[in-house]
């Protein structure tokens, strides 16, 4: 991680497409049973970045990302935008101690990362008027816990393979 | 991170509250639009190869049920045109306002997920083939919901099934007014506010009253599915099945009704 700290910062690129993949794979037609297990793809990318290249993706990317997710899933606009950003906030907080922990102490980091991130979806839903009904809402974040491995691992992949810094 | 957090605040506040913000979210969408595009594409050549692969004596029986289905129809279709005059000549007989006749305008559904825990869908026409918000959805069987945001070339529908919708509906035997809540579930909707003296049963069609301004008058909605009066409570416990086929349409028609595009305009258009 230390290879790129004086070379120009590149693969936007990359970074960008792995938001698209995650935004795609958010909004992919899912059979009704299994929907509230959909792992929170765009956090987990989104925390990935901002652990891996804390002095590039920050709080502002978080936000406008979290806009577009609004927009894809016909949320109230600034919800996930607002959840986004704090959820960033907070990965840049942690980043150092999260990226030396083994895989496996890391995806527990990465379901309370997503837990609070939850909890800030929830309440501001429960503000408007309509909180999910359903114990299922929470299964989101203990299904993200199970694909983090997936995920750092490919996302490293890419990142090293691409050299993103 | 503060100023981010007071813009998130304002934004949610102002969507809310407005309805400023839709062109803002129209805009947007256009970026999410490709994504929708890419996440429908493995349907289409599914579709295509399953409806090209069809039998031809499959084929043949569907025509020949067609055949009669349309047989049927239009056997009904000629007792309807003289009711719909004789009702015209009754209505210009007592003064009553005249309905308009509803346009259709024929939307596929996008298969796009969006939040699991409010029912919402995605169809594929938006501001260029004037899809308003407001305006009504049915599918063959009644009605579904109606559009919530509007972009330029797909918009979401709030399905009446959602939570946080209501629809205001009659019941078609005795008249009897009140409202049909979505519970989230799509076989489910919650009808509040019955009188536990109410004259309604099990089985009766309940139809949009056209209270409210949204809906057009006479569509059906639900059939009700158990009543339980419980004496200590003011109310009795309804509950009905959307008539519509809620997760099974794949065409929805959009309903076009002058008299509601004019009212969404704002000109005058309070009907009696």
């Amino acid at each position: 991680m230390k290879l790129g700290e004086n070379a120009k910062p590149q693969g936007s690129i990359i970074i960008a497409l792995s938001f698209i993949l995650a935004l795609v794979l958010t909004i992919m037609p899912l059979p009704e049973l299994i929907e509230p297990f959909r792992p929170a793809w765009v956090p987990m990318v989104l925390i990935y970045w901002s652990m891996a290249l804390p002095n590039r993706i920050g709080v502002a990317l978080g936000w406008l990302v979290g806009l577009f997710l609004d927009v894809a899933t016909g949320a109230l606009l600034g919800q996930n935008a607002l959840a986004l950003a704090l959820l960033a906030f907070l990965t840049l907080q942690l980043h150092q101690r999260i990226r030396v922990y083994p895989l496996g102490q890391q995806a527990l980091s990465v379901l309370m990362l997503i837990a609070l991130y939850q909890i800030l979806v929830v309440w501001v839903r429960g503000i408007i008027g309509h909180p999910p009904e359903s114990w299922l809402y929470w299964m989101q974040s203990l299904t993200s816990m199970l694909f983090w491995p997936v995920v750092f691992v490919v996302l490293r992949g890419v990142r090293r393979q691409y050299k993103v810094n | 991170m503060v100023f981010f957090v007071i813009l998130s605040i304002v934004l949610m506040t102002v969507d809310h509250r407005e309805n400023h913000l839709e062109k803002v979210r129209a805009a947007l969408s256009l970026v999410v639009y490709p994504l929708q595009l890419i996440v429908d594409i493995p349907r289409t050549p599914i579709q295509w190869a399953s409806d090209s692969l069809i039998p031809r004596s499959e084929l043949e029986n569907e025509l020949e049920r067609l055949r009669t289905q349309e047989l049927l129809l239009k056997a009904q279709l000629q007792k309807l045109i003289s009711l719909e005059s004789e009702n015209r000549r009754l209505r210009q007989l007592s003064q009553a306002a005249r309905r308009l006749s509803d346009e259709m305008m024929i939307a596929e559904l996008m298969s796009v997920d969006l939040d699991p825990f409010s029912r919402q869908i995605v169809i594929n026409k938006g501001i260029s083939d004037e899809v308003y918000v407001g305006q009504p959805v049915l599918d063959a069987d009644g009605v579904m919901g109606q559009v919530v945001h509007v972009s330029p070339f797909n918009s979401q529908v709030m399905l009446i099934t959602d939570p946080s919708h209501a629809v205001p509906v009659q019941v078609n035997r005795n008249g009897l007014r009140t409202l049909a809540v979505g519970t989230g579930s799509t076989e489910e909707l919650n009808i509040p506010y019955i009188p536990n003296n109410a004259d309604i049963m099990v089985g009766d069609l309940l139809e949009t009253s056209g209270l409210g301004g949204r809906f057009p008058t006479g569509y059906p909605v639900a059939r009700i599915t158990s009543i339980e009066i419980d004496l200590n409570e003011p109310y009795a416990r309804v509950s009905a099945r959307p008539a519509a086929r809620m997760d099974r349409s794949r065409e929805v028609l959009l309903v076009e009704s002058a008299d509601l595009r004019r009212q969404q305009v704002g000109d005058e258009g309070a009907p009696e």
